[in-house]
């Protein structure tokens, strides 16, 4: 289990941000909004990834 | 040592949490859980060292195994279910969050039930 992954989902959220924001001044409301939506969905397939080895984790450790 | 490191990582993690959240309030969320994750993983092994100490014991005292499978099912269970309410309740939701102890509660005790009645038929069997 390593720390770079807190970092990686840290410089998403700040790219999607930046990008919302860039966007938005330049007047495409509906890309920004789709890029907040894609960036949420690649954050939420890495934590999804985590969760399940949590979720191993326990089951073993507990023998489930 | 493993203690410092766990506070390295929750103050770089609280730092990066309070640099999105005002933005991105939902990655501020996915954030936090991925710092519980990775902060229960540091301690797994350690757990696991922990539980085949009391296995083996149990092994010693001849204690039914099925019993101690069950007490160490029910620790698991609540472990999740605590992770999953406190999420619940960083994120503001704390009508889900009570739902979550609840089912974890009511799993519990319908997993206990058969211990329960093997204990009232011994209490039986020794009343005359």
């Amino acid at each position: 289990m390593s720390v770079d992954i807190l970092f990686k989902i840290a410089a998403i959220g700040i790219i999607v941000s930046i990008l919302n924001l860039v966007l938005k001044h330049s007047g495409r409301e509906e890309q920004a909004m789709l890029t907040t939506l894609i960036g949420l969905v690649i954050v939420l397939m890495i934590v999804a990834k985590e969760l399940n080895n949590l979720f191993n984790a326990v089951k073993t450790m507990f023998n489930f | 040592m493993d203690i410092i490191q766990i506070t390295g990582l929750a103050v770089i993690a609280i730092a990066l949490i309070n640099v999105i959240k005002p933005q991105r309030p939902e990655l501020g969320i996915m954030l936090s859980i991925i710092t519980g994750i990775i902060i229960f993983m540091f301690v797994a092994s350690k757990i696991t060292i922990v539980v085949s100490y009391i296995n083996n014991f149990a092994e010693k005292a001849n204690v039914n195994t099925v019993h101690l499978s069950l007490l160490l099912k029910i620790i698991g269970i609540s472990y999740i279910a605590e992770f999953a309410s406190e999420i619940c309740k960083d994120a503001g939701e704390s009508a889900i969050a009570s739902k979550v102890e609840l089912a974890a509660k009511v799993i519990i005790v319908a997993m206990s039930m058969p211990i329960v009645g093997s204990l009232l038929d011994l209490i039986v069997r020794i009343m005359p």
